[in-house]
């Protein structure tokens, strides 16, 4: 009687077991399928827009004007708006970035980093559209003083902006690289007689610098994949220049761009949304799994 | 042997010199970043709060300066993240005790792992991509709040289960081996001991991640998020508007007051996600302080 019981409740329990096993991995599955609906979204479109027109006018024309009657799909002027933007971009965030995090971890003193740490993560938490206001309002009239005849939108302002924002991601990624440098090597630094920036540049930035250059890398895709600061403070017109005192566009704002318009679904204008896309998904996937790779293969093994 | 002495004093300080010119470069890197921030909120609270009234927070959008408000917009970000937040939060925390708890070490765990990674890494506005081809146009779900938030939950997910599986990896095995040789099945463990032990943790990524998400402004605009909405949404089937857009809306407009009301909502948006960290934090310490041993 007794053990029927309990091989009864043993059977529920057995199926109540296994069915939330399948509900776990059916939330499992869906961080595959979301891969999968990306890349069915973009290729499905982006195959549809390459019957349209030719990969190679894709790939080769100097002009993109899908918006104009005399249409032109040469990506090359939105690759070299974002290329401008990554460059300023890394200018501004990668040493400042880098310094900050060479501060926190062998220079500032316990208190210090307990007060700086959480400022950098509420301007990590800022959203891109009010850096974008930041990049208007204030940056682009700054600059406008300084540089007589530059005009309102440009990609020195937006790239600026944009280095900015990317700051406190990579000196916090870069700190957690150098702070995972075992104590014990500094002190042995310390104590042969090196001054603190002997021990920064020849001993902690040594051990850490795959940390250090996965932080540059990622914060780069992210530059690449910001949209809000340049779509505001950039600019709208794609041109071939490596001028940033110019008006350009990148791939993200130029998506933006369509995006407001009332663009009729089918249309090749509606199909560049996706193949802009494509573009920009493959060129911050291969980083993103290149930052992977240099952290995970590089990553110095204490003890 | 007093020259020698002596070159190395110089030596000496001249490498102290260093270390001191070098340690004021990296404090200024570092007060340069703490200086923009502080530029920015003066910037934005300079601006914006002479406009900010009752008035401004229970108007809807207006060509005139004076009479416009951000009502809509409010309700449409409380409409969108609730429904993000009551999506992601399960399915996010149901993913993490999968792959902490139960998954298997084999190749899919392993694809699934850096699938993961990798999906944090997308940029924004290609989810909205995928919002556009998937909700709005293939489930036709339209330019609504459901769209939005269905894309949105698909943009959180992969950083809430990257921050949930950290809560889970931290509560020690002890506990688990315990109530696992009293006879437990693995369910119970996880109902009995894990979750009650990771809960605090989980909940503070889960508040920081729901909080980006109300800052997020191109897959909205992706997904057709309108401008003007003269109305607040009812049900998940209309369309809407959220803070961010109606402030992108505002700066993008040429006249200096719409660019002041872009400040005010600013700051109003920048109150709600502060209190937000702040009730993290907040929980943070809490639990540090109760749950230690």
């Amino acid at each position: 009687m007794t053990a029927g019981l309990l091989r009864r409740k043993l059977f529920w329990r057995n199926i109540k077991e296994r069915t939330i096993y399948l509900l776990l991995f059916g939330s499992v599955a869906l961080t595959l399928l979301t891969t999968v609906g990306i890349i069915l979204s973009l290729a499905t479109e982006t195959f549809s827009f390459f019957q349209e027109v030719s990969i190679v006018d894709f790939l080769t024309d100097t002009r993109w004007t899908p918006l104009f009657s005399d249409k032109h799909f040469g990506i090359l002027p939105l690759i070299a708006g974002s290329t401008l933007i990554l460059v300023g971009a890394g200018i501004v965030a990668l040493p400042i970035g880098l310094a900050s995090a060479i501060y926190l971890s062998v220079y500032a003193n316990p208190i210090v980093r307990r007060v700086i740490k959480p400022l950098l993560e509420i301007l990590a938490g800022i959203p891109t559209v009010v850096y974008g206001y930041f990049a208007l309002s204030f940056v682009t009239p700054l600059l406008r003083q300084l540089i007589p005849g530059m005009s309102m939108f440009n990609a020195l302002s937006a790239s600026i902006v944009v280095g900015i924002m990317i700051i406190p991601m990579v000196s916090s990624l870069s700190e957690d690289a150098l702070i995972a440098v075992p104590r014990s090597l500094r002190e042995a630094g310390f104590a042969l007689g090196a001054t603190r920036f002997e021990v920064a540049t020849k001993i902690v930035l040594p051990a850490g610098l795959s940390g250090v250059i996965a932080s540059f890398i990622l914060a780069i895709s992210r530059a690449i994949g910001e949209t809000m600061i340049v779509a505001l403070a950039a600019g709208s017109t794609p041109k071939l220049t490596l001028n940033p005192l110019e008006s350009i566009q990148t791939m993200t704002a130029y998506i933006v761009q369509v995006s407001l318009g009332d663009t009729p679904q089918g249309t090749t204008v509606y199909k560049t949304i996706f193949a802009v896309g494509t573009l920009l998904f493959i060129i911050t996937l291969m980083l993103n799994i290149v930052g992977q790779l240099v952290t995970r293969r590089y990553r110095e093994v204490y003890e | 042997m007093d020259h020698e002495a002596k070159a190395f004093q110089k030596r000496l300080k001249k490498r102290a010199m260093i270390d001191k010119a070098f340690h004021t470069i990296v404090l200024l890197a570092c007060a340069i970043a703490m200086l923009t921030l502080f530029i920015l909120l003066f910037d934005v609270f300079r601006k914006g709060l002479p406009w900010l009234d009752m008035q401004f927070l229970t108007s809807f959008p207006s060509r005139i300066p004076e009479r416009a408000g951000i009502l809509s917009a409010l309700s449409g970000t409380l409409w969108v993240t609730a429904i993000t937040a009551a999506l992601a939060f399960p399915i996010g925390i149901a993913t993490a005790i999968f792959l902490e708890e139960y998954a298997p070490k084999n190749r899919l765990m392993a694809i699934i792992d850096i699938n993961i990674s990798n999906l944090a890494g997308v940029p924004s506005i290609v989810y909205g991509i995928l919002g556009l081809a998937a909700f709005v146009r293939f489930m036709a779900f339209d330019r609504s709040i459901l769209s939005g938030a269905l894309t949105m939950t698909l943009l959180v997910l992969p950083v809430m289960i990257i921050s949930a599986r950290e809560a889970i990896r931290s509560v020690p095995n002890s506990l688990r081996l315990g109530f696992l040789a009293m006879g437990a099945t693995k369910w119970q463990m996880i109902k009995h001991i894990v979750l009650p032990a990771a809960l605090p943790s989980i909940f503070t990524g889960m508040i920081l991640t729901v909080s980006r998400a109300i800052g997020e402004t191109a897959p909205l605009i992706l997904i057709g998020a309108m401008s003007f909405v003269p109305y607040t949404p009812t049900s998940p089937m209309d369309g809407f508007t959220v803070l961010p857009i109606q402030i992108y809306n505002w700066i993008s407009r040429p006249q200096e007051d719409f660019a002041h009301l872009a400040a005010a909502a600013i700051i109003v948006l920048l109150v709600v996600l502060l209190s937000m960290n702040a009730i993290s934090v907040f929980l943070r310490t809490k639990y540090e302080k109760s749950a230690r041993p």
